[in-house]
């Protein structure tokens, strides 16, 4: 059984269908990588697994269990999905340690001084140690984004969504955050990802999915997709992205 | 102008230099022109030495002066309790207003009544209605003493204000703020409280000092209805000297709080700014 089944997924905003019938399995421990132009669907996709957006129709399965349902309780389901965004999106008024505390103490009702030492070793793990202590304005914007991804992972999530995080940064900071990604696949997180890197997305990903206008035109290993794509559109896109 | 001098230099640096003092030559000739006409003429109108005789009278202003600034003293007191009662009541009407749950459905209504209200009515208005009325009721001593409720008609007055600067303040804060922390797993409450409510505090400071200054002034209007604070104080001796100097000392006691005051709160709102950009 896949750890995450997304089942003929439907996201509307008025009348404009954002996510048009959408189906999708991440494996245990896998990476899908998203790609597709900006406004086909990707960050909304991603959003609406989070159930920061309440999907119209369809079914999204998390280990088995349809989280999509309406009325159930979405903060159960977030404690157990992180999600990291394009503009980073840190507590500007809590220092960087602050920030990667505050949901694990407030959800799962964890004490401080529990916890400072296994979100320390985050920390530690990352390269930033001696960025603990700073507050999100005086850091670049590749360790406000480790630190958001940091933040995430304090909750012990099951799965990652990470949305387009390297879009908003200077291209030399760009590596130190994909390295991340990278040692996080080495320990078997489950991630989804938007993004318009295509390099990284063929050298990490398990699998790539094209969307187009809401939908998933394309999907498979990076290497048949980025070589062979089969569709026009696919090739149409990575002609343009790859150029 | 030769190319060697003033060392070091650049052209624009030399420009900018010359500009300063082509303006500062401006900015001197017609302060001095501006002042010179009032010291001139404003003496030379026919009431002029009456005027002076009443407004501003030296020996009156020393006579009351250190009285004034002890009646100042029931101003300040009025505002060290009004102030924070305000703050409290003002903050739970703008988080009323927002409350989504559909059992807080009559908090809402109450809180959007409540700033309609108050905000409607002028002050003096509310400060007779309540200050009058509720002692009216009979009420025992101390219970009827018109600082219990013209206080309470500032409190309920400003809270309307400072509730709607607070909402202003909760707006403004990013609406990706409250999806990472909702991502997190956080409940509506714990988001509101944790990341929404300090960052909108903090943006809406310079906005409340403002408002603090207000308060600081309108407090003279429970002279109406009995409290002897300075503007009544000054209204004696007014009529016991016979002269509007005291008015004037009165308005010197508020400037000597109000100015450093407002020019810290457009310290703040500047830096403010600043910082956003």
């Amino acid at each position: 059984m896949a750890k995450l089944s997304l089942r003929g997924v439907v996201k509307k905003f008025g009348a404009n269908t954002v996510c048009d019938g959408i189906d999708l399995d991440v494996e245990e421990g896998q990476m899908v990588c998203l790609i597709g132009a900006s406004g086909a669907g990707k960050s909304t996709l991603l959003r609406c697994i989070n159930l920061l957006e309440a999907v119209e129709d369809g079914e999204i399965f998390l280990d088995g269990k349809d989280i999509a349902e309406p009325g159930l309780n979405p903060q159960g389901v977030r404690a157990r999905i992180g999600m990291v965004f394009q503009s980073f999106n840190l507590f500007p008024h809590m220092t960087a340690l602050e920030n990667a505390m505050l949901a694990p103490r407030r959800v799962h009702g964890r004490s401080k001084a529990d916890l400072v030492g296994e979100v320390e070793d985050l920390f530690k793990r990352f390269g930033l140690a001696d960025r603990m202590h700073n507050y999100p304005d005086q850091l670049s914007g590749g360790q406000q984004q480790r630190v958001a991804i940091i933040r995430a992972l304090a909750m012990r999530p099951e799965v990652m969504l990470f949305d387009e995080i390297t879009s908003a940064l200077d291209p030399q900071l760009v590596g130190e955050v994909l390295d991340v990604l990278l040692m996080l696949k080495q320990q078997g997180m489950t991630m989804v990802l938007a993004t318009h890197e295509m390099g990284f997305a063929r050298q990490a990903a398990d699998k790539v999915c094209f969307l187009k206008d809401g939908k998933i035109i394309e999907e498979g290993p990076p290497e048949a997709l980025f070589d062979a794509p089969k569709r026009e559109e696919t090739k149409a896109f990575l002609g343009r992205a790859l150029k | 102008m030769t190319p060697t001098k003033a060392a070091g230099m650049t052209r624009r640096e030399r420009y900018e230099t010359q500009q300063r003092k082509r303006s500062l030559i401006i900015a001197a000739t017609s302060t001095v022109v501006v002042v010179a006409c009032l010291v001139i003429f404003v003496p030379m109108s026919p009431g002029w030495e009456k005027v002076q005789r009443s407004f501003f009278n030296g020996g009156v202003l020393a006579d009351t002066f250190p009285k004034l600034l002890d009646a100042f003293k029931v101003n300040v007191m009025i505002f060290a309790w009004s102030a924070p009662a305000i703050a409290v009541l003002g903050l739970l009407i703008a988080l009323a207003r927002d409350a989504k749950s559909p059992a807080l459905f009559p908090l809402r209504i109450f809180g959007a009544a409540f700033t309609d209200v108050f905000r409607g009515v002028p002050v003096i208005l509310t400060v007779y209605l309540i200050g009058f009325g509720i002692p009216g009721l009979g009420l025992p001593r101390p219970w009827n003493s018109p600082y219990i409720w013209g206080s309470l008609a500032l409190i309920l007055t400003y809270s309307a204000y400072v509730a709607e600067i607070f909402r202003s303040g909760i707006d403004s804060v990013h609406q990706s703020q409250r999806s990472a922390a909702l991502s997190l797993g956080l409940t509506e409450r714990q988001v509101m409280r944790d990341v929404v409510l300090p960052q909108a505090i903090r943006n809406v400071v310079p906005s409340q000092m403002n408002m603090l200054i207000a308060l600081q002034k309108d407090v003279s209007l429970l002279s109406f209805i009995g409290p002897v604070e300075i503007f009544r104080q000054a209204g004696v001796f007014k009529s016991l000297t016979a002269n509007f100097t005291p008015y004037v000392g009165a308005a010197i006691i508020f400037l000597i709080v109000t100015i450093p005051a407002t020019r810290y709160a457009d310290y703040l709102m500047a830096k403010q700014m600043r910082d956003r950009s």
